[in-house]
């Protein structure tokens, strides 16, 4: 291609992400650094249907002209990177001066937002993103050997859990696995515990997060690999069937070296999502045992507290996470697309 | 000073024999738009619903449990898209410190007629809102169980939890006590209320440096945890909804709870009959040895929005008067709270309020930082009563996050 030709047919494109991805970014790392100004604190006397007390409040002409001359706030730096929310610098080194040993490091370094966020972030990634391509192939090698009346209603079916709202499939199973649910209940049976709750234990919660992100996400890589399933050489199978290669044999060494770049795509997406989860954790009820970098954007954001440069730091600190995780699939797709180009 | 909730209670009996003194709800006229942003429960129903009979000029109304997310942005524009945000002594704080309300003196001068003066809510000398209802969290228990325990309504949680071990014994329930203590903002209030009980000061005097990594502290933790056996087991999952419903399916004994749920707890369309029945109203508890209530007080009203045009904030302000007009208070308006307003007679719901009003009960502080606090505690004690960690870190975890937020606000160096 031209490069003018190239430069006109990308132009929309690239406006766009500049206009949509590239300036918020540029917009929140720059809200990061900046936090509100030093409230002017007075005391007042205030009165409410209960009586008038001494009260303190913030001194609202003072704040107003501090926020006039200088709108962005107070420049801080990586200060808000570095507290306590975040990244924890000091009390990490604090607790690494401190603890005996690996285990007590890390179970002190478990009470810190960030780095407990971090655990369950990155379990639920690297348990949810393999389980679903396994299931997801698992499901489209069957769907695919169904005979063609059938596979329809059950690519419809299939589909389901992708298709309802997250935040509606949690809810409804949350109430199914509740210790007074149907699901709840046959567990309580089976173990025979009558106090056994799924949502009261955080190994349990994690365990039910991590399943409905399968559940949900399956389908998304099933409907991509189906799809895959649909171009296969077919003189390659024959060839391979002549050689006498097992139905395994034909999986292993023909139809998924053909799904790979798929699958190196529905990874990428699927770690990119997961990273981000969400609307399990809300839908759950499971912030007390569960939280992501996202959560805490959501509930810095709401609420009374409204800690704005936190949830910024936050997003940014989302970003990185995600490129770190990205980095070793992107680098392999620049790898093979080299070595496509050079044939 | 708090004998003023009384005296209301009284006043209010009187007054209705002699209601219609006061502005007639079929004549509000207003010129300019109206548009309310409030939390969704009944009684702000009521409020936005007499809003919306005014005539002249159109009147929305935004209800939602997200209304704290919401409101503030909604009202930050110029001119901005709220006219006017229903809020309580918690919320207001956040519209306070981002300014976005305007004084209301000159339009309760104008239009302000039949107002009490314990209906404003003065900061600094000016009134900021109109206070319209109060609430509070109490004691509710259902007669029927306790009977059977042979124990009476406790007066203190000590007392409560010595109650639950006999229940609990006896076979009665397996687990007797309920509570809204779902982790985040629910648990919080919970330990807010208990650690007042406990005579405890959550700033250092006239300063915005946290203390509440002590004694009074680690007995408030201890308390909520001794309580929490003998709740379901998925205690932190359960807020105010989840924990009506426990009690409405007739699973839960005592509990404490705002006044405002206790209506729906005794509505036969809602909940079933022997729960009904025998679900009896309490006073706030005592917790160890103190006088004060474990409770806070709490009144919900209305503000005005700053960023608006003098006409649209005189006319939000005559709706708003329209949606309190004591001629709305009718059968079905009444029983919805505690009313501020003229006219207004305590039913068998309302008596747990009064009594917390009666018994001195601490309003909600309305600090500036409380927001912070309270969030804070929402996260980091549950730690705590998951049993992952003594009292003392968790506290000590409290007080950490606190004041890394309190920073990042402005609000310490």
């Amino acid at each position: 291609m031209k490069h003018k030709t190239f430069f006109w047919f990308f132009l929309p494109t690239a406006s766009a992400m500049l206009l949509f991805i590239a300036l918020p970014i540029f917009s929140i790392v720059i809200q990061s650094l900046f936090t509100p100004h030093d409230a002017v604190i007075i005391v007042t006397e205030n009165c409410d249907p209960f009586g008038c007390k001494q009260e303190t409040t913030i001194d609202q002409e003072a704040t107003r002209d501090l926020r006039k001359s200088e709108p962005l706030g107070k420049f801080v730096g990586l200060e808000i990177y570095k507290d306590r929310g975040h990244l924890a610098v000091n009390e990490v080194k604090e607790i690494w001066i401190e603890s005996n040993n690996f285990t007590e490091f890390k179970k002190n370094i478990g009470n810190l937002p960030f780095y407990r966020a971090m655990a369950f972030t990155l379990t639920f990634t690297f348990t949810v993103t393999p389980l679903m391509l396994v299931f997801g192939f698992i499901i489209a090698l069957a769907v695919n050997s169904l005979h063609h009346n059938l596979k329809g209603l059950t690519i419809f079916f299939s589909l389901l859990p992708m298709i309802v709202s997250p935040l509606i499939g949690s809810l409804v199973l949350f109430w199914m696995i509740d210790s007074r649910g149907i699901i709840g209940e046959a567990l309580q049976y089976v173990f025979e515990d009558p106090d056994l709750s799924l949502k009261a234990s955080t190994g349990l919660t994690w365990v039910m997060l991590i399943v409905y992100g399968v559940w949900h996400a399956a389908p998304f890589s099933f409907v991509v690999f189906y799809a895959g399933l649909q171009t296969l050489p077919m003189d390659t199978i024959e060839s391979a069937k002549i050689d006498g290669a097992s139905r395994l044999q034909q999986v292993w060494y023909v139809v998924i070296p053909h799904l790979m770049p798929l699958i190196t795509f529905v990874a990428l997406m699927q770690l990119m999502d997961n990273f981000r989860v969400f609307e399990p954790i809300v839908g759950f009820s499971a912030e007390a045992h569960a939280q992501s970098l996202s959560w805490f954007i959501f509930n810095d954001l709401g609420g009374e507290t409204r800690l704005l440069s936190s949830a910024a730091t936050s997003s940014v600190l989302t970003i990185i996470g995600v490129s770190i995780l990205l980095f070793p699939v992107l680098i392999r797709t620049w790898r093979d697309f080299n070595e496509k180009s050079a044939k | 000073m708090i004998k003023n909730i009384m005296r209301l209670v009284v006043a209010s009996a009187i007054a209705v024999f002699a209601a219609p003194i006061f502005a007639d709800g079929h004549g509000c006229k207003i010129s300019a738009r109206v548009s309310i942003v409030g939390n969704e429960f009944p009684a702000i129903h009521a409020v936005a619903d007499g809003a919306k009979v005014c005539k002249g000029s159109e009147v929305k109304a935004n209800l939602t449990a997200d209304h704290q997310k919401i409101n503030v942005a909604g009202m930050s524009g110029n001119p901005a898209e709220y006219t006017s945000a229903i809020i309580a002594n918690s919320s207001i704080v956040a519209l306070m410190n981002n300014d976005v309300i305007r004084p209301l003196d000159d339009l309760v001068a104008k239009h302000g007629k039949g107002l009490k003066k314990n209906q404003l809510i003065t900061i600094n000398g000016k009134v900021m809102a109109i206070a319209f209802m109060a609430n509070a969290q109490h004691l509710v228990y259902r007669s029927d169980i306790l009977e059977k325990a042979g124990i009476s309504a406790p007066k203190t949680y000590e007392e409560m939890l010595a109650g639950a071990k006999i229940i609990k014994d006896k076979g009665l329930m397996d687990y007797p006590l309920g509570g809204a203590y779902k982790a985040g903002w629910n648990l919080a209030q919970e330990f807010t209320n208990m650690y007042i009980g406990h005579g405890g000061e959550f700033f250092k005097s006239g300063s915005a440096e946290v203390s509440i990594n002590n004694a009074k502290g680690v007995a408030t933790l201890e308390m909520l945890k001794a309580l929490s056996a003998y709740m379901n087991p998925d205690f932190l999952t359960h807020d105010s909804n989840a924990t009506s419903a426990e009690w409405k399916a007739g699973n839960v004994a005592m509990m404490n709870m705002w006044g405002s749920r206790m209506g729906p707890l005794m509505d036969p369309e809602q909940s079933t009959p022997t729960v009904v029945k025998t679900t009896t109203l309490g006073d706030p508890m005592t917790v160890g040895g103190g006088s004060t209530p474990a409770t806070t007080l709490w009144w919900d009203g209305w503000t005005v929005a700053k960023n608006i045009s003098d006409a649209e904030a005189e006319a939000t302000f005559k709706a708003m008067m329209n949606g309190i007009n004591p001629k709305r208070l009718d059968d079905k308006m009444m029983p919805l709270a505690v009313w501020l307003i003229e006219g207004f007679k305590p039913g068998p719901a309302n008596v747990g309020v009064a009594a917390a009003a009666r018994m001195n009960a601490i309003p909600y502080p309305m600090l500036p930082y409380q927001g912070l606090l309270h969030s804070a505690l929402g996260s980091e004690i549950v730690d705590f009563m998951q049993g992952k960690e003594d009292a003392a870190t968790a506290l000590a975890d409290v007080e950490a996050a606190y004041t890394a937020a309190a920073k990042e606000k402005g609000f310490l160096n």
